[in-house]
């Protein structure tokens, strides 16, 4: 079967799964006992083996399966979980996850994970530790074998205890194969086969999907609900060929429900209640899941170009409908252009995902990096549900992991420290996201150490950066921003978390790329708050259209400070270069038809200049334009893959009279 | 070759002319044929990208393949069309004087390219075919839009 178009589709849920488990994984960490968390966890291994095994990635079949026996025990309690299956189950996940990126670049998704698999074995041939254990220390020494591992659940016990009082009775059923048993599933099938002909088998060691792929040894054990006597039962299996052994004894459900009953006690208390918001939670969840579909983001763009060709047929009709000047015509506009940019709204809004997407990775990553680091650190995240643009979500979570560990590397201090400091040993990192007006903040807050003002304004001379003359002169923010600048890195020594050759500037030219602001807050020794602000939305932007000569171009309204018209005389010379007079401050002028070459349409000249002044973090410029048109919102589109990094065009948009015009892009014009 | 042939022994392709010459492109690489349009100029790039236009929503980037070719200047006229061509990611217009014909082509009848071909430099042709009194010349697009040799050709015009 031809698998490629179901990759998409496969990696997609191959994540989702993946972040379940991890997530899960986290929760089962800080509280062993959740067995509706454990639970989840098996089922989305479970998921993912099968659907990694029709897809025919083996490997990723084989880990999977090889957790699954793992998790399954966990689930039984017939395994403890302590800090080493912890990490081995994470390190799993991680394979796991590197497989699933090595599919979506192209890759054939293998990996060698004989080294994991070996671990999960080791795991699972180590002695059972359970408080089931107890069971064996029951009186049942009626025969050679002890069901020492048996335990059920409420439900099976009372299913039990009705069927012996209408006549049945329970047995527990060793059955042994012979050594050179050579279809040992078709033997186990007959046994099946034979004893539910006569009885019903309510449970099976190992479970019955194991049994059928072979997946056990030499013997399998079942509990059978029947009316047969024993010795029936034991000649009945005895007749099947290759099989050595059946023993059959009866027991009392009762005697193990007491167990359960202990194990339900436990669980009761204080973790009933979380217990039970938890698997609401679930359940919304579930509800949720069930309404949604998901969508190519390609799609969408299609549909959003699709509508824009109606925008631009709308504008062609709102203004022949004018001319004509029919009332009922003029009506029938007004109500389509009404719907359509409810229709535009909508197109809009699909395109928003929540925040959550990317901050779930975040949990597992702060986590391994306060293992490594040998820190107590505790992650909140509030509003996770805020949405942003999906383009804005792709290109979040670099930045974010980048001040994450910053905020965990120098931010939080070593347990020690912070005891001595009066603080709590557990460090606390907050993420929270919300609007605000037409933005998306997201702010990360740390109660570590702050910012040490002198040693940034110390790096900052010694860089360069700034001079011994106005260095007292600068404020807070001025002295944070340096931390922005390429190649500033306070860190004493390159540590592995931190450091790697990265710093906060490039931080801050992704988020200035998404058309966003971020910056510090910082109080030594209470802590430290970074601040993102970041658009809504990346596919439509407020701009000013200009025209020069007889093109048209729009700025971004982001770029600029305001709209001036100069007089020709007020224009001064610098060097050579066109300055004005700008509120006491001297702009440098930018001819946009001399960057351009745009070819002159008529000879008459002005007395008056339009000018638009645009700025570049601090530094400012005034773009000389023809004139304005005026303030738009405008649709973004890209060039294309053809013509890409051109100079001072960020990008194009479609006008409404159907033409092109290009996006200016000003952080290219001021040097 | 040989076994192509058994399966695909024709290869259809869009006829377009450019000064008074007949070339041929994969019918598979071409989109769309569009009439003449506005054309919006991209300052500092090469000369013979013309621009971009509104292709239903989407931004091209157009192409006059006869610049592109260094042949002389033409007027738009009535015939003037604009080729829409996918080359792998690539989605561009090529602008050519007229474009009017789909014909089949038996691959035998394709030849090498020889060295110069009316001035095209070869590495632009996939080879030349000959039928009946036609000489058609078949171009290799993907060498045509070669993005490396744009960026190259950009340097220059700075």
């Amino acid at each position: 079967m031809e698998m490629s178009q179901y990759l998409d589709m496969f990696i997609e849920e191959a994540k989702e799964h993946l972040q379940e488990i991890n997530q899960n994984l986290l929760l089962l960490e800080n509280d062993p006992n959740e067995t509706g968390v454990i639970n989840e966890v098996f089922r989305s291994a479970h998921t993912l083996k099968g659907m990694s095994a029709t897809m025919g990635f083996e490997d990723m079949a084989t880990l999977t399966h090889e957790m699954e026996n793992v998790l399954d025990l966990i689930r039984n309690q017939k395994l403890l979980i302590n800090d080493h299956m912890m990490n081995l189950l994470f390190q799993c996940v991680d394979s796991l996850e590197g497989m699933v990126v090595s599919l979506s670049s192209g890759g054939d998704g293998k990996m060698d994970v004989t080294q994991l698999v070996h671990q999960l074995k080791s795991i699972l041939s180590d002695e059972p530790v359970s408080p089931v254990k107890k069971a064996s220390s029951l009186p049942n020494i009626e025969n050679s074998f002890q069901p020492i591992d048996l335990s059920f659940d409420q439900f099976e016990i009372t299913v039990m205890n009705q069927s012996m009082q209408s006549g049945h009775k329970i047995y527990y059923i060793n059955v042994e194969l012979r050594e050179d048993c050579i279809l040992k599933a078709a033997r186990a099938y007959m046994v099946f086969d034979s004893i539910e002909n006569s009885g019903e088998i309510i449970k099976s060691f190992p479970s019955v999907e194991d049994i059928e792929n072979e997946k056990f040894d030499r013997s399998f054990k079942l509990v059978v609900i029947t009316k047969k006597e024993k010795a029936e039962l034991e000649q009945m299996i005895n007749q099947i060929s290759e099989i050595t052994k059946a023993e059959v004894i009866s027991i009392d459900p009762n005697q193990y429900q007491k167990d359960a009953e202990i194990q339900e006690t436990i669980n009761i208390g204080d973790t009933d209640a979380r217990k039970s918001d938890k698997s609401s939670n679930h359940n919304e969840k579930k509800v949720i899941g069930t309404k949604t579909i998901r969508v190519d983001i390609e799609r969408l763009d299609e549909l959003m170009n699709l509508f824009s060709e109606l925008v631009i047929d709308r504008g062609r009709l709102e203004q022949l409908s004018r001319e004509i000047g029919h009332a009922e015509l003029l009506e029938t506009v007004e109500h389509m252009s009404r719907i359509s940019s409810d229709l535009q709204n909508l197109i809009l809004t699909m395109r928003m995902v929540s925040v959550e997407q990317v901050f779930n990775r975040f949990p597992r990553m702060v986590r391994d990096l306060a293992k490594e680091l040998n820190k107590k650190i505790n992650l909140e995240i509030f509003g996770a549900e805020t949405e942003l643009d999906r383009t804005v979500i792709d290109e979040i979570g670099d930045p974010l992991v980048h001040i994450l560990r910053n905020a965990i590397d120098h931010g939080i201090e070593h347990p020690e420290e912070r005891k001595v400091k009066g603080k709590r040993e557990e460090g606390n990192i907050q993420l929270k996201a919300y609007h605000s007006g037409n933005h998306v903040f997201i702010e990360i807050k740390d109660d570590g150490n702050g910012i040490d003002k002198n040693k940034v304004l110390q790096k900052g001379l010694e860089k360069g950066l700034i001079t011994e003359k106005n260095a007292h002169l600068l404020d807070d923010k001025q002295v944070y921003d340096l931390l922005f600048m390429p190649g500033f890195s306070t860190a004493e020594k390159v540590s592995d978390v931190s450091g790697r050759g990265v710093g906060l500037d490039v931080v801050k030219n992704k988020i200035e790329s998404l058309g966003g602001f971020v910056s510090i807050k910082s109080e030594k020794g209470v802590g430290s708050t970074f601040l993102i602000q970041l658009p809504l939305t990346l596919s439509i932007i407020s701009a000013m259209l200009v025209q020069v000569e007889d093109e048209k171009y729009a700025i971004p309204l982001s770029s600029i400070i305001e709209t001036a018209i100069f007089k020709k005389e007020e224009i001064m010379y610098a060097h050579k270069q066109q300055v004005i007079d700008f509120r006491g401050r001297v702009v440098p002028l930018v001819s946009l038809q001399n960057v351009f070459d745009i070819p002159k349409s008529n000879t008459n000249q002005e007395d008056e200049i339009p000018v638009l002044i645009v700025r570049k973090g601090e530094k400012m410029a005034g773009l000389v334009v023809g004139s304005f048109i005026g303030q738009q919102e405008i649709v973004l589109k890209s060039l294309g893959k053809y013509l890409t990094n051109i100079f001072a065009i960020s990008g194009a948009t479609i006008l409404g009279d159907g033409q092109v015009a290009l996006i200016i892009d000003c952080n290219a014009l001021i040097k | 070759m040989l076994e192509q042939k058994d399966i695909v022994n024709e290869m259809k392709v869009i006829v377009f002319r450019l000064q008074e010459e007949e070339y041929g492109v994969d019918v598979h690489q071409v989109k769309s044929i569009e009439r003449m349009q506005h054309i919006t100029r991209v300052p500092r790039t090469p000369d013979f990208v013309k621009g971009v236009i509104n292709l239903r929503g989407v931004v091209t980037p157009i192409i006059d393949l006869r610049s592109r070719f260094e042949l002389e200047e033409f007027p738009v006229t009535d015939s003037t069309r604009i080729i829409i061509v996918v080359v792998g990611d690539v989605e561009v217009g090529l602008i050519v004087d007229s474009a009017n014909d789909v014909i089949d082509i038996p691959l035998n009848m394709i030849e090498p390219p020889p060295e110069i071909v009316g001035g095209v430099e070869a590495v632009y042709l996939q080879g030349v075919a000959k039928l009946e009194n036609r000489l058609l010349i078949l171009l290799n697009l993907d060498k045509v839009l070669n993005p490396e040799e744009l960026k190259q050709l950009e340097k220059m015009a700075r």
